[in-house]
């Protein structure tokens, strides 16, 4: 078996090194090296968005993603949402909308929603729907998400 | 695409106003879930915790004849492996399954069937550990489907599995595991009063519960003997019980630690890794961690029947149904157990019927064994009744829904299997639908078809406990053992606060293990905002009355003079004797001592649920593709406690419906192994595919709980299927009997018109 790689990475705006073995993906390693467990396992393949995280300004799914791979990247990762104590305005809607029910999928819609509103600060319905197509809930039927999604992009216009 | 409607697209039809019950406040555990900080069942940590692998059979039927180890437990790393011949034997029926669904002994039933587990110091060590394992299997030919599994030349799964047919146990083995007839009245004599009669036949491939999650689960049987299980479950009890059964050592020996669940859907009620963890934590003494891959959880665990029914319903003229014939035949899977009993018991319920008759039979398959999947059996027996009910109403010229208020079941309605309705509100949903701006707007345009469906769940109520401690800050801390898995800790807190008369935000509830409360079902069957939010009602209840009576020690008054209300106790003689409840919570400790409440329930008074659903659908007649235009849901919830999550579960349990209806199935090869197990592949829907789900939530009050709740998480799932079939008939003018409708099947049905 090959050694251990050491990474140098910058996650949630602070300075991250890491050892992690070629095999291990970027997941595997925030979630097991790291211990930042927020970012969630759902498929492994990339087909359910629970484990989405922003790399250098473009959302990814982590599972796809290699540890080895973030070597000088920027990352964030749901932990990295939220300014200190104040929910990021997205989070607060989610609530306020009832936009989660067993919440695993939450942290990767959370993610999404927020490099959509980033770029996109007045999308359409169907702009949302297709931008967060990638990102399975089981539970809601995305009415909720959706509503959640349009009403933080109008109190982040505002505000 | 969805567009913008001139009407309210959630609309709550309310009975009753209170306090705190029927508002909307933020769920307790909001911040932990949107920040990442919430800890699920793969999301355990402990010291020394070694990593779990399991290895799965390859094929779907085969007898095995030896496991060989030895590489295995050579590999550096590794640190335990295990069979079924670790785990304690003997013993027949029920636990034997039970037993060999975890680890199979002497025969692999279905691909994905757990083999052997490894214990290493990672998981990839693990899976490389699993790799290594030689099984020698004599290859058996697989049955996979109801109707062949039924035949007397199929594969026998179980030689010791005898059909026990009305009663009787045959003396022959066979995959037929049980024949049962409902019986109301005279259905041969009723077919022969109708004008109208239609028999139909429906077939439905296997469907998966789908949760986000995959199963995780962590034990630690320490050194004390005691056996702790960190995991994410539908019921923690229940997965002590279960364990419990199947290590052979009592229930007081374990102690379950329910994590956050990330979804369950039914599929989180059976246990599969807990007790194989055990077995691993016992021989390295150390806390394994053991967690599913996509692919373990859509071959090793519960899916939902395939099934095949035939219909016959006989109507006059005037409306009213003279006889009905249900005939359900589904897939247990690997052992016996399919939900078929459920759905007979909800296939006609609908309708109040004098001839009826309901056989049921329950299938062995060499597929995964089935689990509960939200209303488990319901939406299979509805795709095939609700489109009969559509069929007939067609043929003698009634509108659909008009039809359906003809023959509703109503308050002493006696349903087939036996029980009399109560108080349901059913005439009320309906009434709901016919009047809702949906039913009564143009379709624009060629190809559109519009399509009712109603569904019927009775529900359960079963078990719940609930601790409530006074804080001298005047909160309360409330317990409960109930699994939160979709905001069911605010639904319960709610009836505790308006019972104490405090705000939301006073009652701090908590989920916690099994040693901490007292014995809680699972978190299903409709049950948890109902039974456990009664239990939550009665510990507040005790707690009210012991305030009473300290606020009335304190004052030297009687306790029947003093009242609390907007959370402040009055004496009723004296007005200058007032306090508030946080100044005598602040008393407590020096007048007596602080105060706790509790309640353990099994409330009876279960009010069974309906919901129907109108949907608009597009069909491309080249490609096949449904597009849904339109859907809204209407469910009579009884009291709505929460009203946004009670709108979550109707619009995602018709999502389920909708994917069921559209995409979703197993496609089985013909050595019967599943072939889609990724969710590329095991398509459900996504944001893309639907438009906004409007809801009606009509308050029909159940007279059997405190507030008049029902339980809603079931029944929203009933119906989609047959309204969504129903919607396709209307645009192409003819109807499809088997799901799922995909577009090969609708191109398919417009090419053979």
């Amino acid at each position: 078996m090959p050694g251990k790689t050491y990474v140098q990475t910058n996650i949630n705006g602070e300075h991250v090194d890491f050892l992690c073995e070629p095999r291990q993906s970027l997941l595997e390693c925030l979630r097991d090296v790291i211990g930042l467990t927020g970012t969630k396992e759902g498929c492994n393949d990339g087909n359910c968005g629970a484990c989405t995280v922003e790399m250098d300004g473009r959302i990814v799914t982590s599972c796809l993603v290699l540890g080895v791979e973030a070597e000088g990247k920027e990352i964030t990762t749901i932990e990295g949402i939220a300014d200190g104590s104040t929910l990021h305005p997205i989070q607060q809607s989610f609530l306020e909308n009832a936009a989660l029910q067993c919440g695993i999928c939450t942290p990767g819609f959370i993610v999404a929603s927020k490099s959509l509103l980033d770029q996109n600060p007045d999308p359409t319905e169907h702009e949302i729907r297709f931008w967060l197509a990638n990102n399975l809930c089981r539970c809601t039927g995305y009415d909720k998400i959706i509503r959640a999604v349009q009403d933080a992009a109008v109190k982040m216009q505002e505000a | 695409m969805a567009t913008t409607r001139d009407y309210e697209p959630n609309v709550v039809l309310s009975n009753q106003d209170y306090n705190v019950v029927g508002t909307r406040p933020l769920r307790p555990d909001g911040a932990d879930k949107v920040t990442g900080r919430a800890l699920y069942g793969a999301d355990f940590a402990a010291a020394g915790l070694l990593s779990g692998s399991v290895l799965r059979s390859p094929h779907a039927h085969a007898r095995i004849k030896s496991i060989d180890t030895s590489k295995a437990e050579a590999l550096d790393g590794v640190r335990a492996v295990v069979t079924s011949a670790d785990f304690p034997q003997g013993g027949e029926g029920p636990v034997v399954w039970q037993r060999d669904n975890v680890l199979a002994s002497d025969k692999a039933l279905y691909r994905g069937h757990a083999i052997a587990a490894v214990a290493a110091a990672s998981p990839h060590i693990a899976e490389e550990a699993v790799s290594l394992i030689d099984v020698d299997y004599e290859v058996l030919t697989p049955v996979t489907d109801v109707q062949s599994s039924m035949k007397g030349d199929a594969p026998i799964l179980h030689d010791s599995l005898m059909t026990d047919e009305l009663g009787e146990k045959a003396d022959k083995a066979s995959n037929v595991a049980s024949h049962f007839q409902h019986v109301k009245g005279d259905v041969k004599a009723g077919f022969k009063e109708a004008d109208v009669v239609i028999e139909r036949e429906f077939t439905t491939k296997t469907v998966h519960q789908g949760y986000i999650e995959p199963q995780a689960a962590t034990a630690l049987w320490n050194n004390d003997g005691r056996l702790h299980i960190w995991c994410s479950t539908q019921g923690s009890f229940a997965a002590r019980d279960a364990c419990a059964k199947i290590l052979d050592i009592p229930v007081s020996q374990i102690r379950v630690v329910p994590l956050e669940i990330g979804g369950g859907f039914g599929g989180k009620i059976d246990v599969y890794l807990e007790p194989v963890a055990a077995l691993l934590s016992k021989k390295t003494g150390t806390p394994v961690k053991l967690v599913m891959s996509r692919a373990d959880v859509l071959q090793g665990t519960g899916p939902t029947p395939g099934s095949y029914a035939k219909i016959k319903i006989g109507a006059k003229k005037d409306g009213t149904i003279t006889a009905a014939h249900a005939y359900l035949a589904m897939e247990a899977g690997a052992y016996p157990g399919s939900p078929v009993g459920a759905g007979a018991m909800c296939v006609l319920a609908p309708y109040d019927l004098e001839n009826a008759l309901v056989d049921g039979y329950d299938v062995v398959v060499n597929k995964p064994k089935t689990a509960a999947y939200r209303a488990p059996g319901a939406p299979n027996a509805a795709f095939a009744g609700e489109q009969v009910i559509d069929e007939v109403a067609k043929a003698i010229g009634m509108d659909p829904i008009d039809f359906r208020m003809k023959n509703a079941a109503k308050e002493g309605t006696r349903q087939v299997h036996g029980p009399t309705f109560p108080r349901v509100g059913y005439e009320e949903v309906l009434e709901a639908m016919k009047s809702h701006p949906h039913y009564n707007a143009p379709l624009d345009g060629p190809n559109q078809g519009r399509g009712v469906a109603v569904g019927f769940w009775f529900n359960i109520g079963f078990d719940s406990a609930c601790n409530i401690a006074v804080n001298a800050d005047g909160t309360v801390t409330l317990q409960e053992g109930s699994t939160d898995i979709g905001g069911t800790r605010a639904s319960i807190a709610m009836q505790a606060a308006e019972v104490l008369t405090l705000p939301y935000e006073k009652v701090h509830p908590t989920v916690v293990d099994t040693d901490t409360i007292g014995f809680t079902a699972v978190t299903g069957g409709s049950r948890t905002t109902f039974a456990t939010g009664w239990a939550a009602y009665e510990a507040a209840q005790d707690v009210r009355t012991k305030m009473i009576d300290r606020a009335a020690q304190i004052w030297e008054v009687d306790a029947d003079t003093v009242e609390l209300e907007d959370a402040v106790f009055k004496s009723k003689s004296d007005p200058e004797l007032s306090m508030t409840f946080a100044e005598l919570a602040g008393q407590l400790g020096r007048s007596g001592g602080g105060i706790t409440g509790t309640a353990a329930v099994s409330p009876s008074g279960v009010g069974g649920a309906f919901a129907g659903n109108i949907v608009d659908v597009e069909v491309d007649p080249e490609t096949g593709k449904t597009e849904i235009l339109r859907f809204t849901v209407v469910q009579d919830a009884g009291k709505a406690i929460h009203p946004s999550y009670v709108e979550g579960q109707m619009q995602g349990g018709a999502v389920q419906g909708i994917g069921w209806a559209l995409n979703e199935e197993y496609y089985m090869s013909d050595s019967g192994t599943m072939d889609n197990v990724s969710l590329l592949d095991y398509r459900m829907p996504t944001s893309l595919d639907l438009p906004m789900i409007d809801t009606v939530i009509v308050e029909v009050a159940n007279p059997g709980h405190p507030y008049g709740v029902r339980g809603v998480g079931e029944a929203p799932i009933i119906p989609p299927t047959p309204a969504i079939a129903n919607a396709i008939e209307n645009a192409i003018g003819t109807r499809l009997f088997a799901l799922p409708m995909n577009p090969a099947a609708v191109a398919k049905a417009v090419m053979d018109k």
